[in-house]
């Protein structure tokens, strides 16, 4: 419905190679504005280096990038200006308060009222009565919805979430997939890696799936579950799962080793 | 996009600084040390020592003390610089619409507020200890000056510590040789009783240039040739350190 719109995020021929090692093949990839984009693949498969490429982190050896009509490398500044990245490990300052966190990235997205930002987020994930305390002292779950909530602030339209639930039990996954449903019904275009099946199938629009540097197959759950054989699977009463949609389109089991 | 890039230094300044607030003992462990020093080689060594002038001790000694002071404070940068990286904030602010070396500034400036507090911590103890200067205020200022640009200098050394180091041990190591510096050089003892070797070492190291411009300072002497010895190192010093500091950041964010 959202065809029509210049995408969100716009990728084509994006090759990096660390050494002789190449990591991305050749990614092409297309999120619409305001969709949830789930990027599916196992460890290594490249997921962090395409969105480190697409937060300004990292450069391509080739290849072309646009986040919300800006060139990646051209145009780092705007980019930067448009989209939040939070990264697999919680990167919240854990000597100050939830609060001061927020705060701290609402001055340097230069808002005019800091404070009001602040306290508007604590409340949108749930950490009104702890904001007051160092992050620190916060539970795994908190700590990463408050590294959500320093992604949200100045409500960038792009919002890349790298792993967003790994390393979380159950109950802390929970909430971080509540605020990701709130975010994508507030508007926000959400990219999201992951490597968990059911989360992609929970919460994405579109799925793409990245294996050996490229995207082997991209889109929604019920397109990617009528690629497997209809014949196949008559005999099973189980509905096909997106994770034997993941196996049949890579080809091979999920705990292969490969490094990056 | 410059007065950006100083309220993004100011931002970031600020929550350094809270780091240092909120864990003090940074500032104290930095004095507690050459407070140590100050008082063995008041009250044990010094008797011994000639240093070929009426002044007590202590006067001699203060200024080698202050280097030491800071060169073991700027280790507290370069372990915070690494706790950054580590922890992905460093990562968080760079893909963030915010002026690039802010993010380093941020902790030289902090090291400079943390270290100059040090040193005021160790002046206060020398008083009481019985250190007397009738220096001018313009020969304080001077003495504040060169102290600000040491600490310049080695805090960015600092830096390139931190953004290189790949444990939290290896960030802080890189300070133990520049708190050793002070010892072979005129800080202690008068250089000329040294064997040839190690005198040459000391005459000609910057430690040395510093002390004595300091000594000449708070004693009321002409400064002589030291200053302009003492600046040109510490000006060296930190050119080469904050060029070096920089490729290895742009090396180490990619």
């Amino acid at each position: 419905m959202r065809t029509d719109q210049v995408p969100a995020i716009r990728v084509r021929g994006i090759e990096k190679s660390f050494g002789d090692l190449p990591v991305l093949r050749g990614v092409d990839l297309d999120v619409a504005a305001g969709a949830v984009v789930a990027l599916l693949g196992a460890n290594g498969a490249g997921k962090t280096t395409l969105v480190r490429i697409l937060a300004t982190l990292l450069v391509a050896d080739a290849g072309t990038a646009t986040v919300h009509g800006f060139d990646v490398r051209e145009q780092a500044a705007e980019v930067r200006a448009s989209i939040s990245l939070t990264g697999q490990f919680a990167a919240v300052d854990e000597i100050l308060t939830g609060r001061e966190n927020l705060v701290l990235v609402a001055r340097l997205r230069h808002l005019p009222v800091p404070r009001a930002v602040a306290d508007d987020l604590l409340a949108r994930v749930s950490l009104t009565d702890a904001g007051d305390r160092r992050a620190s002292t916060y539970s795994g779950g908190m700590r990463r919805r408050l590294d959500l909530a320093m992604s949200l602030v100045g409500a960038p339209p792009v919002v890349v979430l790298d792993e967003p639930t790994t390393g979380l039990d159950p109950q802390a996954r929970i909430e971080v997939w509540h605020e990701i449903k709130a975010l994508a019904r507030g508007g926000t275009t959400v990219l999201l890696t992951t490597q968990h099946l059911d989360e992609a199938e929970r919460l994405a629009d579109r799925i793409a799936i990245l294996h050996r540097g490229t995207i082997v197959q991209d889109g929604t759950l019920a397109e990617l579950t009528a690629l497997l054989p209809p014949a196949e699977v008559q005999h099973v009463e189980k509905q096909p799962s997106l994770e034997d949609v993941f196996l049949a389109v890579t080809g091979e089991a999920t705990t292969e080793e490969e490094s990056r | 996009m410059t007065t950006l890039a100083l309220a993004d230094t100011r931002t970031l300044t600020g929550r350094s600084l809270r780091h240092v607030t909120r864990s003090p003992d940074t500032i104290i462990t930095t004095a507690v040390t050459p407070v140590a020093l100050m008082l063995l080689f008041v009250y044990v060594l010094g008797g011994a020592i000639d240093t070929g002038s009426d002044e007590p001790y202590i006067d001699y000694l203060l200024p080698g003390i202050l280097l030491i002071t800071v060169a073991s404070g700027v280790a507290y940068t370069a372990y915070r610089l690494f706790l950054d990286l580590q922890g992905g904030i460093v990562e968080r602010f760079r893909s963030m619409p915010i002026a690039r070396p802010s993010v380093l500034w941020a902790h030289v400036l902090t090291s400079l507020v943390a270290n100059l507090v040090s040193v005021a911590l160790v002046v206060a103890v020398a008083l009481l200890l019985g250190f007397r200067t009738g220096a001018s205020a313009g020969a304080w200022l001077a003495v504040v000056g060169i102290l600000v640009l040491f600490t310049l200098a080695l805090t960015w050394l600092a830096v390139i510590a931190g953004l290189c180091a790949t444990t939290v041990d290896g960030a802080s190591a890189f300070s133990y040789p520049l708190i050793f510096l002070p010892f072979v050089s005129s800080a202690f003892v008068p250089t000329d009783t040294m064997p040839r070797p190690v005198a040459w070492f000391a005459e000609n190291q910057p430690a040395t240039a510093v002390v004595d411009t300091v000594r000449a300072l708070f004693a009321q002497e002409p400064v002589g040739g030291d200053i302009w010895v003492a600046l040109a190192w510490l000006v060296a010093v930190l050119a080469v350190a904050y060029a070096a500091a920089l490729a290895a950041y742009r090396r180490r964010t990619g």
